[in-house]
């Protein structure tokens, strides 16, 4: 024992702060943020993400010493209605610790990035005044990201959950007004909302499967849930079946799986370290944790886990023919993500919730490192157009010409013709050669790609190998189209490779790119040795994330009758799967070389792969047309019938016919005939006319006595005295 | 009752009575102003003379106190009266009451 008890319990209590403390720091740059500089809000919010770090490390201390015995940490009373009781309670355990040191972790690192590369990008995109929204949104989305994974209940989790789409809604649309290359369009806000749409789609299932589990359960509570699975499944055996398959809609949705996915291409308009950060290492993961974390309702139900892993499996595989495909060196990365999700899901489809988890782990640093190499990449052709134009007297430059209307008054512009040529510095057909302009980021993403390959002894060899061996062992079909996955990934990362880094620039501003400055690349360098080590997590013989993730799911491996070669184990090890896919993916990467390295590809060339694959490669270049086969299977009739409800049934029906004709007629009708005609005309109209004229006729008749005659009004005045007087006297 | 003179209370009222109907009388038929004002003079007279009566009756001195204040009040209404009959007179040459009847409706 490291720790007493006490001391282990006082740090089980310090888990609020890993929520509290991007709170405050987007507090702080919200309210002080225009006093402060760049600098200063950049280090605010990296140190709220890094406390957060610190506060994760310590958690994991104190588990680690506990004996990896998790604990629920109640926080506050949140919603009690009658004997419905949900309160905020923080869940401490080896899973949620292990996501909330990925998540702060790397980004930490990631904010520490963001300093160097958006304090670039405001000025590329002339407004330097949203570089503080910017780090709020981020701390925003750590926070959330923290609700989601240290959440006790599916109903906190789902709090962040939302959370974190949220804050990816308003990141994809960071440069709402403009399109991925700076010009004044809707491109940018329509991925981010076409990004919260297909989460709202996945999110109508998770509710589904929360409402069910509600049902069944009487608890949303995952202790009280988990204890209940096997009672409930042997009574309704439908409902966790039922459960599990929408919760796996969620999970499409949020983890970009089949038939979701569509959003998280698109997502790429938002800052390369969104990019990263949500929509590569940390947010998307999500659905796995989600997964992960419900294990003992899918170990309930083998055909909702063998659904969950076809879906993976058929999204690694299509993801990676799409990304063979693509020339924006962001998107291949995109649907790099969504393949490797597809990877984890299939994992935590088979029951290799372990070897799902340590490839979510190795991933978030991994492509983390590409994306944000990718990003220097940008940058650095940002550089060299810069560079070139402001040589040339161009116009365009971060420092003059800021346009300083009002950013409405700026959307409604056409091209204000400042960007004297349209230049794409994320199109891989401009680059070329940069390894010598930018050896660092070179050597950051040569890393980056060999990891994700596969290639021993690399993190993503040892994460994906235990996959592929979970598969072999258990669905060898998945096992085979995983493996194909896998040689696809080889070969597209290899693709980008050559053609980012080697040849010759194939456009000016290639030419002239510059290196990052450390800001920059002391980030990367730190994922790329977690690249690198990385593997070590759960390195065959010791498997400390086994062990460790193992407190917490206990899911059984029920050894199937497999084929000697596959039974062979060197400590959980198989050699055979291993060599196997490194061999591959070797040789996918020299197939590249043969394709892309041996023959740069010259400017204006046509993708080499064009002429032999023929359509199959027009198919991988346009996304094998699903979102126009979306669009026409689902967008077009959808707004089809919107546009029958608004046009037809509200605007013609109930506008035009029922409001107007009916309603209003009627009320016409009425108001002719009987209001106006009957009781305003004849009825009030007659009061006041008779008033009058019984008062015109009194008066008529009243002024006969009104002769001005002295002495008639004497005699009226004696004659009433007589008539008083007599009634007095005879009464 | 007790009697003064020899003469009953109700000769004083008949005499009262019949000054009260002169009275009356000149005013409804009479169209000169003065005469008018004698006869409204007249019927305050014949008041007096009932209250006088009624007190010396009854021996109480509260309609010997009516009749000052009738006396006054009269003395005081002949001096505004006058003096509008001597501004109609000015006006309109006349005091004739049937001429001046312009406030008729």
């Amino acid at each position: 024992m490291l720790l007493s008890e006490t001391a282990i319990s006082t740090l089980f209590n310090l888990v609020p702060l890993i929520v509290f403390l991007p709170i405050l720091g987007l507090l702080i740059n919200i309210i002080f943020g225009d006093r402060m500089g760049e600098k200063a809000i950049g280090a605010v919010a990296s140190a709220a993400s890094g406390l957060a770090f610190v506060v994760s490390v310590l958690l994991g201390i104190a588990l680690w010493t506990g004996a990896g015995e998790g604990q629920a940490v109640p926080f506050a009373e949140w919603i009690r209605i009658g004997t419905l009781n949900i309160p905020w309670t923080f869940r401490v355990d080896t899973l949620s610790v292990t996501m909330m040191l990925v998540v702060s972790g790397v980004g930490t690192l990631i904010h520490i990035y963001a300093i160097g590369y958006m304090h670039e990008d405001v000025r590329f995109k002339d407004d330097v005044k949203r570089y503080r929204r910017f780090f709020v949104f981020m701390n925003l989305f750590i926070a959330m990201m923290m609700i989601l994974v240290s959440g006790d209940s599916y109903l906190m989790l789902f709090v962040g959950w939302e959370g974190v789409g949220l804050c990816s809604f308003l990141l994809i649309g960071f440069w709402y007004e403009m399109d991925t290359l700076g010009r004044p369009s809707w491109a940018n806000s329509n991925a981010a909302k076409k990004a919260m749409i297909a989460n709202r789609i996945g999110d109508f299932g998770f509710l589904l499967a929360g409402f069910a589990m509600f049902w069944a359960f009487g608890s949303l509570q995952f202790g009280e849930v988990f204890g209940k699975a096997s009672q409930v499944a042997t009574l309704t055996p439908g409902v966790i079946l039922f459960i599990t398959l929408f919760m796996l809609v969620g999970v499409a949705g949020k983890s970009a799986q089949i038939p979701l996915y569509v959003w998280l291409p698109d997502a790429m308009a938002g800052p390369t370290p969104v990019s990263a950060l949500i929509h590569a290492a940390t947010m998307v993961t999500a659905g796995v944790y989600l997964v992960a974390r419900s294990w003992p309702l899918y170990s309930l139900v083998p055909n909702a886990q063998l659904i969950v892993a076809l879906v993976g499996a058929v999204t690694a595989f299509f993801a990676a023919t799409i990304a063979v495909g693509q020339y924006d060196i962001k998107k291949v990365l995109a649907y790099s993500t969504i393949s490797q999700l597809g990877f984890m899901v299939a994992a935590v489809g088979m029951g290799a919730y372990v070897a799902g988890m340590f490839h979510l782990v190795t991933h978030a640093f991994f492509k983390a490192l590409l994306f944000l190499s990718a990003g220097s990449v940008i940058l650095g052709l940002e550089r060299g157009h810069h560079h070139l134009a402001h040589a040339g007297g161009s116009p365009r430059s971060p420092d003059i010409g800021h346009d300083t209307r009002p950013e409405a008054q700026r959307l409604e512009l056409p091209d204000s013709g400042h960007h004297e040529e349209i230049f794409d510095p994320n199109d891989m057909r401009n680059m070329g050669g940069l390894r010598k302009q930018m050896p660092v980021t070179f050597w950051l993403y040569l890393i980056g790609a060999l990891t994700l390959a596969g290639i021993f002894p690399l993190a993503g060899f040892w994460s994906k190998d235990e996959i592929l061996l979970d598969a072999a062992r258990k669905f060898p079909v998945i096992y085979i189209i995983l493996t194909i996955a896998a040689i696809l990934t080889a070969f597209y990362m290899g693709r980008q490779i050559w053609m980012v880094f080697f040849g010759k620039p194939r456009h000016a501003a290639a030419g002239h790119a510059e290196e990052s400055p450390g800001i920059i690349t002391i980030p990367l360098m730190v994922l790329a040795g977690l690249s690198i080590l990385g593997g070590m997590l759960n390195l065959p013989g010791l498997h400390s994330l086994t062990n460790w993730l193992g407190h917490t799911i206990e899911a059984l491996e029920h050894e199937a009758e497999v084929a000697p070669w596959l039974a062979l184990s060197w400590g959980g090890f198989n050699p055979i799967v291993a060599l196997i896919s490194l061999l591959l993916a070797l040789v996918a990467i020299y197939i590249s070389w043969l394709i892309y390295g041996r023959k740069p590809l010259e400017s204006g060339q046509k993708d080499p792969l064009k002429k032999p694959l023929g359509f199959i490669f027009t198919g991988m270049e346009n996304k094998w047309y699903v979102d126009e086969i979306y669009a026409a299977v689902f967008l077009k009739p959808y707004t089809a019938i919107s546009g029958f409800l608004a046009d037809v049934i509200d605007g013609r029906f109930w506008h035009d016919w029922f409001h107007e004709k009916v309603i209003a007629g009627l009320y016409n009708f009425f108001s002719k005939t009987v209001l106006d005609l009957r009781i305003d005309q004849q009825f009030i109209d007659a009061i006041g006319n008779g008033l009058g004229n019984l008062t015109r006729r009194v008066s008529v008749f009243m002024r006969r006595f009104q002769n001005g005659f002295v002495r008639s009004y004497a005699l009226a005045v004696l004659f009433g005295v007589v008539i008083i007087l007599g009634y007095l006297l005879l009464k | 009752m007790g009697e003064f003179g020899g003469v009953p209370l109700s000769g004083y009222l008949v005499v009262s009575a019949i000054l009260f109907t002169l009275g009356a009388l000149g005013v409804l038929i009479r169209r000169n102003a003065i005469i008018i004002f004698m006869s409204v003079e007249l019927m305050l007279n014949a008041a007096n003379l009932a209250f006088v009566a009624f007190a010396r009756s009854y021996d109480v001195l509260s309609g010997q106190l009516f009749v000052f204040f009738v006396m006054t009040v009269s003395a005081a209404e002949v001096a505004v009266g006058l003096a509008l009959i001597v501004a109609i007179f000015r006006s309109k040459h006349s005091i004739d009451v049937d001429q001046m009847s312009s406030l008729k409706g």
